[in-house]
C-alpha cells in the first residue's frame, strides 16, 4: 500500500491521466528493492508504446533548453512528452540540486511532464534505476518518454543506450564533437543536434562531426540495428530554430527503426541489458559475500586464491558444498 | 548516508522580488545535507509550484520571502496545495518578524526560519516538516 | 557647507592634506576627486526613502529635507520596478510595500508635491523601465514650471548588474543596453545637470560577491556602458559616466581601499582605453550605502554601530554622496524615528569627529596603500577575463559572461563561502553566532504597510484611466512601438509623449516587451 492506494491502483490511475500516481510510482521505483519490483512487475507488460529518446552531450551544449523546446513542440501537436532530467548526486553527501526543470519553464507551462532525478548512490549505476522509471512514464501513457542526462561519462553513455533513439547535443567551439567522440558518444548516437548554431563557428562543427562519421562508416563503429548513417540538425534553441526539423528527425528515426525491424531488436537488446545489469549486479553481491565469509571461516587462508574463488563459484552456481 | 531515500524539496520564491542569494545558499546547504532539491527559482507562481510539487513527489515545498508580502502570499501556496490534494508541508524562510509567526502557523503554514538562521537550523526546520507531516 | 578655520577639537590647526605623491583632485584620483575634499563642500547626505502611495512618500521627503537631509533619493515597490501598474495580477500583495507605488505621471506629481524640483537633486533607484520614469520626472518638473535643463539628479539605470546580481530585468540584454544609451543621449543633451547612469556595486556586493568581485564587475559594466554610448555616436568626453554606487560593507580597511582603488582604475582606464580628456570624464565620483546585508535582525540597536562605521569608511573612502541604513531594516522598511538616527550617524561624522577636515587622511598608510593595490590588482585579472570572452570588448565580454552564467556563479560561490564561514564560527557576527546575550529583546515597532494602501493606488489608477484621452494615448503607444522596432531612434521623446498623455507604466512596458521580448535567465544555482 502507498497512502491510501495499492500500486494496482495507483498503475490504473496514472495510465488513467492522474499525474500524481504516476509521480509515485516513480518514486517507488527510485525507492530499489521490493517497492521497485512490485512495480516492475505491474507495469512491465504495459510498455513499447512510448518513443524513448536519449538526449546526452558534454554540458553547457544547451540539452535542457533543446528538450524543453521539443517537448513544448510536440505537446503544442498534441502529444504527451515526459522528460526524466538526471542531475549528478554529490559523492560526499549524496545530496544534489536539480537544476533541469527551471530551465524548462515553457515546457511545463505547456503541459509537459517532468522528472527531475538525482544519480543517488544507485548501486550499478543509473543503468537499474533508468529503466524502472522509464517504464512507469511508458505505461502511464506518455510519448515520448525523453532521458536527459549529461554525457561524458561510461554511465551517461549507457543511459543513452537505454533509449530506443539517441540524440547527441554539441555546441560549436568547444571541441565537443571531440569530447563526444572520446565520451564513446558518437559510437551510440543516432542523431546529432549542433546547438547554438547561430554562433560563428557553426559550420565547423559540423564538418567536425561529419568527419568523425566518415571515419566511423570506414570501422563500422556504429550503435547495433542502426537504420544508416545519423543526421545532424542544426538547432538555436532559445529562439526555436531547428526544433521543428529536430522533431521531424527525431520521428523519422522511429519510423526508419520499425520499418528497418530493428525497433523490435532494439527493445528486446534493452530488456537483455537490464537483466544482465541486474544480475551483473546479484552476483557482485553473492561474491562479495562468499568472498567475506571465507576470510572470516579461515578457509581462504588454506589454499591458493584461484582455489578459493573456484570453490566459492562452484557453491554459488552450481550448487556443491560450501565449505573447503 | 542512511539507509533512507533522501529528502525532496521543491525551493521557490513567490511574486516579483528577485532577490535570491538566501534562496542559493540553502539549495546549497540541503544538498549538501544530503536532500535532492529541485531549485524552482525566482518569480513563480502557485500553479508551477504545484505543479512541481507533484510531479517530481516532493516531501516539502521552502518558500523565500523578502518583502513583507509573507501574511498575503503563505496562506495562499498553503491553500494552492491543499486544493491540489498535496498534503505536503510548506516551510517559509526570510523576514517574518515574530509577531507573525502565530498567523502564519495557523493559516497551515509548517514553519518559519528567520534571517540569519544557522545551517543547522535550517536544515533541522525542514527536516522537521517533513517529519511531522509522516512523509 | 563646512567652516573654516580648520581646528581639532582641542584647537590645533591641521591642513587640507598630508603627504606626498599625486595629490586628491590630481590624476589618477585615488586619494580623492576634489583638492579640498569635504572642505569645499560635504557629502550628500541622501537617505533613500519609499513606501506606500505617493503622498506617504512625499510626507517622508519633506520631513527628511527638514531635518537637514540634503538631496531626494527615491525607492519605487516592486510592482513599478518591474514594470507592472498597481492592479496587475503580479502586483497583488506588493503595492506600496518596497517602495512608492508609481503607475503614472500623476503619482510622480503627488510625490513631489510642494518641493522645487529646480532647487533640490534627486536620485530614482530603477533600472528596467528607467527611462520611463525619467520622463514623467521631466514631465512633472515643466508642468509646474521648472525647465528639464534646471534638473539635477540621477537614474540608477544601470541594467547590466541586474542580470548579474538584483534580477530586476524586463528585457533581454541588448535591447535593455540600447536604452541606457538612449537616455545618456537623451541627458547629454538636454539635462546637462543629470547622471544618466550610476553605475551600481551595491547589489552585487548584496548578492554576495566580495569587494574585489564588487570593485571588478561595477567598472567592468562601466567600461561597457561607455564602449555602447560611444558605439551609438557620442564622444566619450561628452557623457562619460560619471557616477557609481557602491556598497560599504563591514570590513573598513577593505571598503578603503576598495573606493581608492576604483577611483584610481576608473582614471586610468577612461584615458589610456577610451581616450577620455576631459578631467571631469576621469573622475570617478560615488554615492555609498551602507551594507544593507549586514544587518542583523539579532540585538537591531547594534546595527547603529555597525552603519556608523560604514559610514564612516565611505568618508574615508571619499564618497561624494552617503545614504545610512536603519537599524531596524533587517526586518523591515524604516521607521521615521529610525531614519532619523540614521542620518544624525552621518551628521555626527560631519560635524564632530574633524574626519571631513582633511582630504583623504589615511593616504600613505602602510595598510591602506596596500590594499588599494592589492584590490586594484584583482579587478585587472577580472577585467582581462573578461576582454578575452568578448574578443578585446568589455562590451562584448560583459554579454557573454552574463550568457554563460558566469557573474551569478562567481556570486553564489562567494556567498555561499560566506555562510560556512558564519557557521562554523571563522566569522563572527555579533548577535548572530556570538555575543548573542541579548537576542530576546523584543522586537521594536515595525513600519507596516496595509492592504488600504493597494485599495488606495489601485483607485488612484482608475482615477487617471478615466479622465484621460484614451485616443491620445493609443497614437502615443503606437509611437513608442514604432521607435522601439528602430534601434538607432531614441525612445526617449515617445516616452515623454506617452507619458504626458497618461499612459500608465504598464501600458508602456507591455508595448517595448512586445517588440523587445522578455528575458529569461539561464539558472546558476
Amino acid at each position: 500500500m502507498v497512502g491510501d492506494r495499492t500500486v494496482a491502483q495507483l498503475v490504473a490511475a496514472a495510465r488513467g491521466g492522474d499525474r500524481r500516481a504516476a509521480a509515485r510510482l516513480l518514486t517507488l521505483v527510485e525507492q530499489g528493492g521490493q517497492p521497485a519490483d512490485e512495480v516492475a512487475g505491474a507495469t512491465h507488460q504495459l510498455v513499447d508504446n512510448a518513443h524513448v529518446v536519449g538526449v546526452t552531450g558534454p554540458p553547457g551544449a544547451g540539452k535542457s533548453t533543446l528538450t524543453a523546446a521539443l517537448t513544448t513542440l510536440l505537446a503544442d501537436q498534441g502529444r504527451r512528452p515526459a522528460v526524466l532530467a538526471v542531475d549528478p548526486s554529490s559523492p560526499l553527501t549524496g545530496g544534489a540540486i536539480l537544476g533541469d526543470r527551471v530551465r524548462m519553464v515553457e515546457a511545463t507551462a505547456a503541459g509537459v511532464f517532468i522528472r527531475s532525478m538525482a544519480t543517488r548512490g544507485h548501486a550499478g549505476g543509473l543503468a537499474l534505476a533508468v529503466p524502472g522509471m522509464v517504464r512507469v512514464l511508458d505505461a502511464a501513457g506518455f510519448d515520448p518518454v525523453v532521458v536527459e542526462t549529461v554525457g561524458v561519462g561510461q554511465v551517461e553513455v549507457d543511459v543513452a543506450t537505454a533509449a530506443d533513439t539517441v540524440l547527441v547535443v554539441v555546441t560549436p567551439g568547444m571541441g565537443d564533437a571531440v569530447q563526444a567522440n572520446k565520451a564513446g558518444l558518437l559510437e551510440v548516437a543516432d542523431l546529432f543536434a549542433v546547438n547554438k548554431s547561430d554562433r560563428p563557428n557553426a559550420a565547423d562543427a559540423r564538418r567536425d562531426l561529419e568527419l568523425m562519421l566518415d571515419l566511423s562508416d570506414m570501422t563500422g563503429h556504429r550503435r547495433a540495428g542502426s537504420p544508416g548513417r545519423p543526421v545532424i540538425v542544426s538547432t538555436v534553441a532559445t529562439t526555436g530554430g531547428g526544433v521543428e526539423e529536430l522533431a521531424r528527425a527525431v520521428d523519422d528515426h522511429l519510423e526508419a527503426l520499425v520499418s528497418s525491424g530493428s525497433l523490435a531488436v532494439r527493445r528486446q537488446g534493452r530488456r537483455s541489458a537490464e537483466v544482465r545489469s541486474r544480475l551483473d549486479h546479484l552476483l557482485l553481491e553473492a561474491s562479495a559475500a562468499a568472498v567475506a565469509s571465507a576470510s572470516a571461516d579461515g578457509s581462504a587462508g588454506r589454499e591458493a586464491p584461484g582455489a578459493t574463488a573456484q570453490r566459492l563459484a562452484d557453491h554459488l552456481l552450481g550448487g556443491s558444498d560450501y565449505t573447503g | 548516508m542512511s539507509g533512507d531515500p533522501p529528502i525532496r524539496v521543491v525551493l521557490a520564491k513567490l511574486g516579483l522580488d528577485g532577490h535570491d542569494r538566501g534562496l542559493k545558499v540553502v539549495a546549497r546547504i540541503l544538498r549538501d545535507a544530503g536532500m535532492e532539491v529541485v531549485y524552482l527559482g525566482l518569480r513563480q507562481t502557485t500553479e508551477t509550484i504545484v505543479d512541481a510539487v507533484e510531479q517530481e513527489d516532493a516531501d516539502v515545498v521552502g518558500i523565500s520571502m523578502l518583502n513583507a508580502g509573507h501574511l498575503t502570499l503563505g496562506p495562499r501556496i498553503v491553500d494552492a496545495l491543499a486544493e491540489a490534494g498535496l498534503d505536503v508541508p510548506v516551510v517559509i524562510g526570510g523576514i517574518v518578524p515574530d509577531e507573525d509567526r502565530p498567523a502564519l502557523a495557523d493559516a497551515g503554514v509548517a514553519g518559519v526560519l528567520g534571517p540569519g538562521a544557522p545551517i543547522e537550523e535550517v536544515v533541522a526546520g525542514i527536516r522537521d516538516a517533513v517529519a511531522a507531516r509522516g512523509r | 557647507m563646512t567652516e573654516g578655520p580648520f581646528r581639532t577639537l582641542s584647537g590645533i590647526p591641521v591642513e587640507a592634506v598630508y603627504g606626498d605623491g599625486p595629490l586628491p583632485g590630481e590624476f589618477p584620483y585615488t586619494r580623492g576627486v576634489h583638492p579640498d575634499m569635504y572642505r569645499s563642500r560635504l557629502w550628500t547626505m541622501r537617505m533613500f526613502a519609499g513606501f506606500g502611495t505617493a503622498e506617504d512618500t512625499n510626507a517622508r521627503f519633506r520631513e527628511l529635507l527638514r531635518s537637514g537631509g540634503t538631496g531626494l533619493s527615491t525607492a519605487f515597490d516592486m510592482p513599478t520596478l518591474m514594470g507592472r501598474d498597481s492592479d496587475h495580477e503580479w502586483a497583488m500583495g506588493e503595492v506600496g510595500r518596497a517602495g512608492v507605488a508609481v503607475d503614472t505621471v500623476e503619482d510622480m506629481a503627488d510625490l513631489f508635491a510642494g518641493i522645487d524640483l529646480g532647487a533640490v537633486s534627486t536620485s530614482m533607484t530603477i533600472n528596467g523601465p528607467a527611462p520611463i520614469l525619467l520622463a514623467m520626472y521631466v514631465v512633472v518638473a515643466e508642468e509646474s514650471g521648472v525647465e528639464r535643463s534646471r534638473l539635477a539628479g540621477t537614474l540608477q539605470n544601470d541594467i547590466l548588474k541586474e542580470y548579474q546580481a538584483q534580477k530586476e530585468y524586463l528585457f533581454p540584454p541588448r535591447p535593455s543596453v540600447r536604452l541606457v544609451t538612449d537616455v545618456i543621449r537623451f541627458t547629454t543633451a538636454e539635462m546637462p545637470r543629470w547622471n544618466p547612469v550610476s553605475v551600481s556595486g551595491y547589489h552585487i556586493r548584496e548578492a554576495g560577491s566580495t569587494a574585489a568581485q564588487e570593485l571588478a564587475f561595477t567598472l567592468a559594466n562601466g567600461f561597457a556602458y561607455v564602449e555602447a554610448a560611444c558605439a551609438a555616436g557620442l564622444p566619450v568626453d561628452s557623457f562619460a559616466p560619471r557616477l557609481s554606487f557602491f556598497n560599504s560593507h563591514v570590513d573598513f580597511f577593505e571598503e578603503v581601499g576598495k573606493f581608492r582603488a576604483a577611483r584610481r582604475i576608473w582614471a586610468r582606464w577612461m584615458r589610456d582605453r577610451y581616450g577620455a580628456t576631459d578631467e571631469r570624464s576621469l573622475k570617478l565620483r560615488f554615492h555609498t550605502q551602507t551594507a544593507g546585508v549586514s544587518l542583523t535582525a539579532q540585538q537591531p540597536e547594534v546595527n547603529i554601530a555597525r552603519v556608523a562605521l560604514q559610514a564612516l569608511a565611505g568618508v574615508m573612502g571619499g564618497t561624494q554622496s552617503l545614504h545610512t541604513d536603519s537599524h531596524d531594516e533587517a526586518l523591515a522598511l524604516p521607521t521615521a524615528e529610525a531614519a532619523r538616527i540614521a542620518l544624525r550617524s552621518q551628521q555626527v561624522i560631519a560635524h564632530e569627529t574633524g574626519v571631513a577636515s582633511v582630504a583623504d587622511p589615511l593616504g600613505g598608510s602602510h595598510y591602506v596603500e596596500w590594499m588599494t593595490d592589492e584590490l586594484e590588482r584583482r579587478a585587472e585579472e577580472v577585467f582581462a577575463h573578461l576582454d578575452e570572452l568578448g574578443g578585446g570588448s568589455l562590451l562584448e565580454g560583459v554579454h557573454a559572461a552574463i550568457e554563460s552564467g558566469w557573474f551569478v556563479g562567481e556570486i553564489a560561490d562567494a556567498a555561499y563561502r560566506y555562510e560556512r564561514e558564519v557557521n562554523s564560527g571563522d566569522r563572527i557576527v555579533v548577535g548572530v553566532n556570538a555575543f548573542t546575550e541579548g537576542n530576546d529583546s523584543r522586537q521594536a515597532d515595525l513600519l507596516r504597510i496595509d492592504q488600504e494602501t493597494e485599495d488606495l493606488q489601485r483607485r488612484r489608477l482608475d482615477a487617471v484611466r478615466r479622465s484621460r484621452d484614451e485616443r491620445a494615448v493609443a497614437t502615443s503607444l503606437s509611437r513608442v512601438a514604432a521607435d522601439a522596432a528602430e534601434p538607432t531612434t531614441n525612445l526617449l521623446p515617445a516616452l515623454l509623449e506617452a507619458v504626458s498623455v497618461r499612459a500608465t507604466l504598464g501600458e508602456v512596458v507591455d508595448v517595448l516587451e512586445g517588440v523587445f521580448g522578455t528575458y529569461v535567465e539561464r539558472t546558476v544555482v
